[in-house]
């Protein structure tokens, strides 16, 4: 303490680019995939025009594979996960009582690397040469001889470069959750959020290097002509789909968990009451967490594993149903007997429940082998996954913003407009879906640009144009919102539900910088509850007020990630100087990061009380 | 057909409206819900099974929600503070055994059905042996037994197993046909799927490519003709008869020299290697996505002859990125091939 240096504070545009707070960081990461989830939106409008009629022709058939595959790889690697490490990043430190992450200048490594991943896959646009294959890319249909041109490449190097950002997300949280819970707070005592962003990080830690490997094996049979799936020369295609799906199924779950814990805060919360059977939602977490590393060739069902293969991987993936419906019904019965009340949050909360237990419901069908040759690859399959994603992940995401969004940013969401919201949404998306599994089981197989007249898909198909352009009116409204929003003053209150129960309603919207003036101790599970309960007005400090150390400011980051970013391009196009100068940005910052030292700085007790410190 | 899925219907009040949009179960030669074959009956007959065990557990959900939202909806200006419950032993066991036993139910027919449908007829006498083999965007059937090659037309005998030898020469499709069976993947490079399945009752039954293959992966489709045993005998006997070119010398010397390096045709030209044109004349479509009919009502209708000639001269504009060149003919000269190959009719 003897040591609190000067240090550079930057304010206006300088000031986010070299940020290393976690709220702030939460804050770009919601930008950027708000910023991704709208131009994966408008993909899939273009997707669903194109197919409201049959034999339409509004775009190409190259065009139409390439939405398709950038629809799909923008919505769940851009947006969905970024949506959530924003609401993690936001959340989770201040739902723990600690100041920060663990590692505040890796968080904002994640991000970046992330951005400018994002940026690279989607530059393809621009280029005129945009990935086709799917967003499971599938060889040999993205191997380079049945796909020339860089369409592919870009797929593959923005998708590494945003998967290094995932992955040190992954790592810091797990860290954060271990070693910077407050006094008090024992693992069995942590906020159900908490718990499912701990589940997911050790999900990230496991199935990201998958896909890293995976990636890096591509990278190499199209830059560098390897054979690691050229079947031609003894390569294996097969191998990529369990590779890819040893990755992809997890991150099923990567997605959904964080739903699950948004959930079980918002319906608790807007019930007045403690969650139902906490040891078992946590039990059910870990359990869907490990279970979902055991299922992956239900995917593959008709690869032509064999029977074994395909019995054992349709029991595995039975079983998941069975923690699921323990969260259902924990659900439930925490609204049992409570006192609910029905906000925007609480309405997608709510909205969450009967749409993920048709996902779910349809999900168990689909594990059964047999009946999966029917439905798989079909429409059957995108109506599932769409429920679980959109109808799971998207109304967990939008209940999380509601309802934290005054902590995120200070002023309270327009309730009106959030319920109209949910509303168009809701109804848009069963529109669009519901309608799609009797598509799939009348014969309509998912990814095909158009289709015959008179196969008896017409209706259907026009009907779910009208869901999607529907849910898109949803989207504009929610955008809306935040405007008018924005314009309003911040004058959110501490725990503006009045009923909150964790850590982060316990201090000012938004949280000051140093989160908590002193850490507080926690004495029990809901830990703002039981002190309201107890009838106190806060939280017992479990330290004195003393200078309170904070990690400095860095441009590093945002160098280290455009140095990968020049780099992903110039070995692209074999223009291995560019890529050699991009390698040297990203080395040198971190050898810069290496040698200066840097301890950080203090903010003294006296600025805490003249709130000197912007928010 | 409606009595085979009444729980289906159960699921109805869900969405209001659905009702008219369910009235069929869609096309018979085309609709997983309407089987055709003992395979696809099967299917549907475990969907069946998984679709009524779900139906009970939304039915539950939803009766408990919708009782929750209404009874326990905050009264306003309602300060009380409920009772805060942390669980209940007996509730959270019986909703964890309550579904192990429900999947017990499914899963135990699952696995029977799993080794059933895995059973391999690929040595049995009895069955008809196909090599099925797909290309960017078109399918190839071989009948080693026959010796016998067509394409885009499976030919099958009624009430006979079909072994299936799926495999594809280029990118990953998946071999489909709703009404008859599920679908098994074709992978390259001599990783060969097996599967089977039977035609009930005479007809024609849509096929479709179900694995994203490319550009005009949606018009990758293929037909399953059903027939009796004489006629499938006469089929084949036919499609072994040696091939007459064109009687016009100079088409014929055109036909064999810019048709032929590729295509095969009864036992004259390229054979084995792209599609087999033998009996063109008799097929249901051209290019698998340009229907033959003489009543066109859509723009991917037309007559056969008509279709050919849209397709052999412009071939890129009816399936882009598929391997047929516009190949250099007058428009005299194509009319001609499209006449000829429309008059190739295999008698069966």
């Amino acid at each position: 303490m003897a040591h609190a240096h000067a240090v550079k504070r930057y304010s206006g545009l300088m000031d986010w680019l070299t940020t290393v707070d976690h709220k702030k960081i939460g804050i770009l990461y919601l930008i950027a995939g708000g910023f991704f989830f709208l131009i994966g939106g408008l993909e899939a409008i273009l997707i669903r025009i194109q197919l409201w009629q049959p034999l339409n022709d509004f775009i190409s058939e190259t065009t139409y594979n390439e939405l398709l595959t950038m629809h799909g790889t923008t919505m769940i690697f851009l947006a969905a996960m970024p949506i959530l490490f924003a609401l993690m990043n936001a959340i989770v430190p201040l739902q723990i009582g600690a100041r920060d992450v663990a590692f505040p200048f890796l968080n904002a490594l994640g991000f970046w690397t992330f951005f400018f991943g994002g940026l690279l896959l989607n530059i393809s646009w621009f280029v005129g040469s945009v990935p086709d294959a799917g967003w499971t890319s599938y060889l040999p249909l993205a191997s380079p001889t049945y796909s020339d041109g860089h369409g592919v490449d870009f797929y593959v190097i923005g998708l590494q470069i945003a998967g290094i950002g995932t992955l040190i997300g992954g790592i810091n949280f797990l860290v954060t959750i271990i070693n910077m819970r407050a006094p008090g707070m024992s693992f069995m005592r942590m906020p159900m959020f908490t718990w499912a962003i701990f589940i997911t990080s050790a999900l990230i830690l496991f199935a990201f290097p998958a896909l890293t490997v995976g990636l890096a094996a591509l990278m190499f049979d199209r830059l560098f002509a390897a054979n690691f799936f050229e079947v031609g020369n003894g390569g294996n295609a097969v191998l990529w789909e369990h590779i890819f799906w040893i990755f992809g199924h997890p991150e099923v779950y990567i997605l959904i968990l964080p739903a699950f814990g948004v959930i079980s805060e918002v319906i608790s919360t807007f019930s007045r009451k403690r969650l139902f059977g906490y040891s078992s939602m946590v039990f059910a977490t870990v359990l869907i967490g490990f279970l979902g590393f055991m299922v992956w060739a239900h995917h593959m069902f008709t690869t032509g594993l064999g029977p074994v293969a395909n019995a054992l991987f349709s029991i595995a993936t039975m079983l998941i149903a069975v923690p699921t419906g323990i969260k259902i019904f924990n659900w439930l019965f925490t609204m049992w007997g409570g006192s609910i009340r029905f906000t925007a949050a609480n309405l997608f909360g709510i909205g969450f429940i009967p749409t993920f237990v048709m996902g779910g419901v349809t999900g168990v069908m689909l594990a059964a082998a047999p009946a999966d040759y029917q439905y798989h690859d079909s429409y059957f399959v995108v109506a599932h996954f769409h429920y679980v994603i959109v109808g799971g992940l998207v109304l967990g995401i939008f209940a999380g913003l509601h309802y934290w969004w005054p902590k995120m940013f200070g002023r309270m969401l327009n309730e009106g407009l959030g319920k109209l919201t949910f509303w168009t949404f809701y109804i848009g998306f069963h529109l669009t879906f519901f309608v799609q599994h009797f598509l799939g089981l009348l014969g309509m197989p998912r990814r095909i640009y158009t289709y015959q007249d008179n196969l008896g898909f017409n209706n259907m198909n026009l009907i779910s144009t009208i869901g999607a352009i529907l849910m898109g009116v949803g989207t504009i409204i929610f955008l809306v919102n935040i405007v008018v929003t924005a314009m309003r003053p911040k004058d959110a209150p501490n725990d503006p539900w009045e009923d909150g129960r964790t850590l982060e309603w316990t201090i000012s919207s938004p949280a000051p910088e140093y989160n908590f003036a002193q850490t507080p101790l926690v004495r029990g599970y809901d830990a703002y509850w039981k002190e309201k309960m107890d009838g106190n007005s806060g939280m017992t400090p479990a330290e004195p007020i003393g200078p309170i150390h904070m990690p400095s400011p860095s441009i590093l980051p945002l160098f280290m990630s455009i140095g990968l970013f020049i780099a992903g391009f110039g070995f692209m196009f074999s223009n291995y100087i560019i890529g050699a100068v991009g390698l040297l940005v990203t080395f040198g910052c971190m050898f810069l990061r290496s040698i200066i030292d840097d301890h950080g700085f203090h903010i003294e007790p006296e600025e805490l009380e003249d709130k000197g410190v912007k928010a | 057909m409606m009595n085979r899925w009444p729980v289906v219907k159960r699921l109805l009040p869900l969405l209001a409206g659905m009702a008219l949009l369910l009235s069929a179960c869609g096309r018979e030669d085309l609709s997983a819900l309407n089987p055709q074959g003992p395979v696809a009956q099967e299917q549907l007959g475990i969907m069946k099974l998984s679709i009524t065990i779900m139906v009970l557990v939304v039915v539950v959900v939803f009766a408990i929600a919708i009782y929750v939202l209404f009874r326990f909806r905050r009264k306003p200006g309602d300060q009380t503070i409920p009772k805060q419950v942390e669980g209940n032993h007996k509730l959270e066991i019986i909703w964890t055994v309550i579904p192990l036993i429900l999947l017990v139910i499914l899963g135990v027919p699952t696995i029977q059905s799993v080794f059933g449908l895995a059973q391999d007829y690929s040595k049995d006498e009895n069955a008809i042996q196909i090599k099925v083999t797909a290309h960017q965007y078109w399918w190839e059937f071989e009948y080693p037994d026959h010796g016998i090659t067509t394409a885009q037309e499976m030919i099958i005998p009624t009430n006979a197993v079909i072994s299936i030898e799926a495999q594809s020469a280029d990118v990953i499709h998946s071999f489909w046909i709703p009404s008859l069976a599920g679908k098994i993947d074709t992978n390259p490079g001599g990783n060969v799927n097996n599967m089977y399945f039977e035609a009930t009752k005479p007809g024609v039954y849509l096929g479709k490519c179900a694995e994203l293959c490319g550009p005009s992966h949606a018009y990758m489709d293929f037909k399953v003709k059903a027939v009796d045993d004489a006629s499938f005998e006469r089929w084949v006997t036919a499609m072994k008869e040696p091939a007459t070119l064109p009687e016009d010398a100079a088409i014929a010397e055109t036909f064999t020299s810019q048709c032929l390096t590729c295509h095969a045709i009864g036992d004259k030209g390229l054979q084995g290697l792209y599609p087999n044109l033998t009996g063109m004349g008799s097929r249901e479509a051209v290019a698998g996505f340009l229907l033959n009919t003489d009543d066109p009502k859509y723009k991917n209708e037309g007559s056969v002859y008509d279709n050919l000639v849209r397709w052999i001269k412009d071939p890129e504009a009816v399936k882009p990125g598929n391997q047929m060149p516009k190949v250099d003919l007058s428009d005299e000269e194509i009319e001609a091939i499209a006449k000829y190959l429309s008059e190739q009719k295999l008698d069966y």
